[in-house]
């Protein structure tokens, strides 16, 4: 996983609340079997019109968000499926943050898994964020994993929450299963605890 | 000192817990199926990892499979691709798999309590965000995301946050034709469809001991359209009886000794919650959403609401949106508004009780000449007894599609799907754009009023049905 540990870059706005995963990458993309090449298919939906051309009605299809690697979203983003292709959708299209006033459970979940940053701000910071983006002037931000920031080179300055260890895997970009390995003793004592007759097996 | 269920559950479960970190957490049954696996049993082959407990491990083919003749080839290459590989990884692992021609395959929430491997005091993990299902029996069940199930394949455990726990106490009894489907809409309009985010619901009160096993399954299934982690319900007889006897239940003597452990487990007199909530349901009455999510929702007596009848500005957009893509215009009564298609199915409403409510609705009736219908079981064991009963011909002879079990039209992976434009009244749980397919629209109810939607072509009130 890479390690995010500092990241200034331009914010796309999306000012919908209550974004499900199926808006996010709709279920026709997910009889993939791989986990990459999802990118193209981010937001599909909207993203697209019947015929195939880009609408010109999606925020994110807007020119002015080109290159852009940081999204705000309106408030409970990513609920409903479970799905991981929604944060890998995000981030393959080239996401590495998102800033939202809240999260689904299980999305913030995945978007750990992959190394990307889901950042919780209070409604009105996101509110002055959002509007910001939405001028469509280039307007950049940073966010700061170390000082757990968010800036910009104007006046917003806001300090953000997140768990010590999801912080620190973030930004050593360590994944789960190598860490849960190294409790193999524990795991092992648990399980003979609860089904003696295992012992021995393992 | 006195605990909730979630607590006792949560306690035995930790394999390590060290303050400022998250939990390490046992897993007792991980249900695995086609879509949110491939990309973990591939990691696992690349870091060549084994499963670490294959015996707690059942795999099943639910997502993408038709549900018509089953002795054809599959007609889309990359669901069957997809399909195949879940079992040859199961082959490869050496899962307990049910295939697309066994006769115990179904929704993945179906099979698990239905074959027994459900059962109260366990953690149960899916990559599925309807795991919350199976807190009907007092097991705490949350869905996950792919590298999680590469996760607990490898460990067997999760890396878990604790979450916090909220009582939804359902005073009063349900009024007659009021289901557990309307319950749970009930719940989930009030809570919004964030406001169980970050916790563990138990569901208490005379209401959800009043229901059967069947409809507190519906009930925490839908847990998860607040936001929650996972919804649950103490066990009682109710759970024990139905337990009783299943494929992968403890047999004999074992089954004794596994109830009284199981009494164990509801919440201690006098346990707090970190929130309660009441809800009463004297009042309710059957629930249709009119929106683009399970929070959007009224009375069936009621009327599609005005934009400007929203809170917040977001809230306002967000209505408009919805009202937009639904094709609706606020004010009509909800009962004034036609239908295309019925789908009776999915994990929230396709077991032996919903079918038999949606059959005593249709049964010497024809549908509605306009609405195509289709009813899909949601195991193959419940499409056997229906058929037994004779469900299956009240169906078809009122005109209604009988189909093979899968999760269809819930989600229209398989060739299930809706035309643009069209309007569905469904069983299932999520109402979200181009759910049942792009441009679809789609209205959550019970069986029940699906079932009567199709006779009459339009949403009426099930409680004056005859
Ligand atoms: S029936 Fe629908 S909600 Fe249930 S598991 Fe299948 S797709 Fe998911």
């Amino acid at each position: 996983m890479q390690p995010f540990v500092k990241h200034t870059g331009l914010v796309a706005a999306l000012d919908r609340v209550n974004v499900d995963t199926d808006q996010i990458i709709p279920k026709q993309f997910l009889k993939r079997v791989e986990r990459t090449g999802f990118g193209e298919f981010l937001f599909f939906d909207w993203r697209y019109l019947p015929d195939g051309k880009p609408s010109p009605q999606f925020e994110l299809n807007d020119p002015a968000y080109k290159g852009a690697t940081i999204l705000v979203a309106g408030r409970n983003f990513g609920c409903g499926s479970s799905r991981e292709h929604a944060p890998w959708a995000l981030n393959q299209y080239g996401f590495l943050a998102i800033i939202c006033s809240s999260y689904a459970d299980i999305f913030r979940n995945n978007c750990y898994q992959n190394g990307m940053v889901p950042v919780i701000l209070p409604e009105e910071t996101v509110a002055q964020i959002m509007a910001n983006a939405k001028k469509k002037n280039g307007y950049r931000i940073t966010v700061d994993l170390g000082k757990k920031q968010v800036y910009d080179n104007q006046s917003l300055k806001a300090s953000f929450d997140i768990e010590e260890f999801r912080r620190h895997c973030l930004m050593n970009g360590l994944d789960d299963i190598g860490l849960t390995l190294k409790n193999e003793d524990k795991i092992s004592i648990y399980e003979k605890k609860r089904w003696p007759e295992l012992s021995g097996k393992k | 000192m006195p605990k909730t269920m979630f607590e006792k559950i949560w306690e035995s479960h930790l394999v390590s817990e060290e303050p400022g970190k998250p939990a390490l957490l046992y897993i007792d049954l991980h249900l695995v199926h086609e879509v949110t696996s491939p990309q973990a049993f591939d990691s696992l082959r690349m870091s060549k990892r084994a499963v670490r407990r294959p015996d707690l491990t059942v795999a099943t083919v639910d997502h993408n499979v038709p549900t018509t003749d089953r002795s054809k080839p599959i007609a889309d290459q990359i669901s069957k691709k997809q399909i195949e590989l879940l079992g040859k990884n199961a082959k490869d692992f050496g899962l307990t798999y049910y295939d697309i021609h066994s006769p115990n395959q179904g929704i993945v929430h179906i099979i698990g309590p239905e074959q027994g491997w459900t059962q109260p005091g366990k953690t149960i993990v899916c990559g599925d965000s309807h795991t919350s299902t199976h807190g009907a029996f007092g097991a705490l069940a949350f869905g996950i995301g792919t590298s999680e199930v590469e996760h607990v394949l490898a460990t067997q455990c999760l890396i878990q946050t604790k979450p916090k726990t909220m009582e939804v106490r359902a005073k009063g009894a349900l009024p007659k034709g009021v289901t557990a489907k309307d319950l749970i809409l009930n719940i989930i309009g009030q809570l919004g469809v964030d406001g169980g985010t970050g916790y563990v619901i138990e569901y208490t009160g005379e209401a959800i001991r009043s229901l059967s096993m069947e409809g507190r399954m519906t009930v925490c299934n839908m847990s998860i359209e607040c936001g929650a982690r996972a919804g649950m319900v103490a066990p009682d007889e109710k759970a024990f009886v139905y337990l009783k006897g299943r494929p992968h239940s403890p047999q004999g003597a074992g089954f004794d000794k596994a109830v009284e452990q199981w009494k164990k487990l509801p919440t201690d007199p006098g346990a707090k919650y970190d929130r309660v909530v009441e809800i009463d349901c004297a009042s309710m009455t059957p629930f249709v959403t009119w929106g683009t999510n399970p929070g959007m929702v009224v009375k069936v007596t009621d009327k599609v609401p005005s934009v400007e009848s929203f809170k917040t500005d977001a809230d306002r957009r967000a209505a408009q949106r919805a009202l937009e893509y639904m094709g609706l215009k606020a004010g009509t009564p909800i009962q004034d508004i036609p239908i295309d298609y019925v789908f009776i199915g999915s994990c929230t409403n396709s077991r032996m009780e919903d079918l038999r409510a949606a059959a005593a609705i249709v049964k010497g009736k024809k549908k509605s000449p306009k609405v195509q219908a289709i009813v899909v079981p949601g195991s193959a064991i419940v499409k056997k007894q229906a058929e037994a009963e004779g469900l299956h011909k009240i169906f078809t002879d009122a005109g209604f599609e009988w189909r093979e079990a899968g999760c269809s039209m819930c989600l229209a992976m398989n060739p299930d799907v809706l035309k643009p434009g069209q309007r569905c009244a469904s069983t299932s749980n999520r109402n979200f754009e181009g759910r049942q397919g792009a441009g679809g629209r789609t209205h959550l109810v019970s069986p029940q009023m699906a079932a009567a939607a199709g006779i009459a072509g339009h949403f009426v009130d099930v409680r004056s049905w005859n």
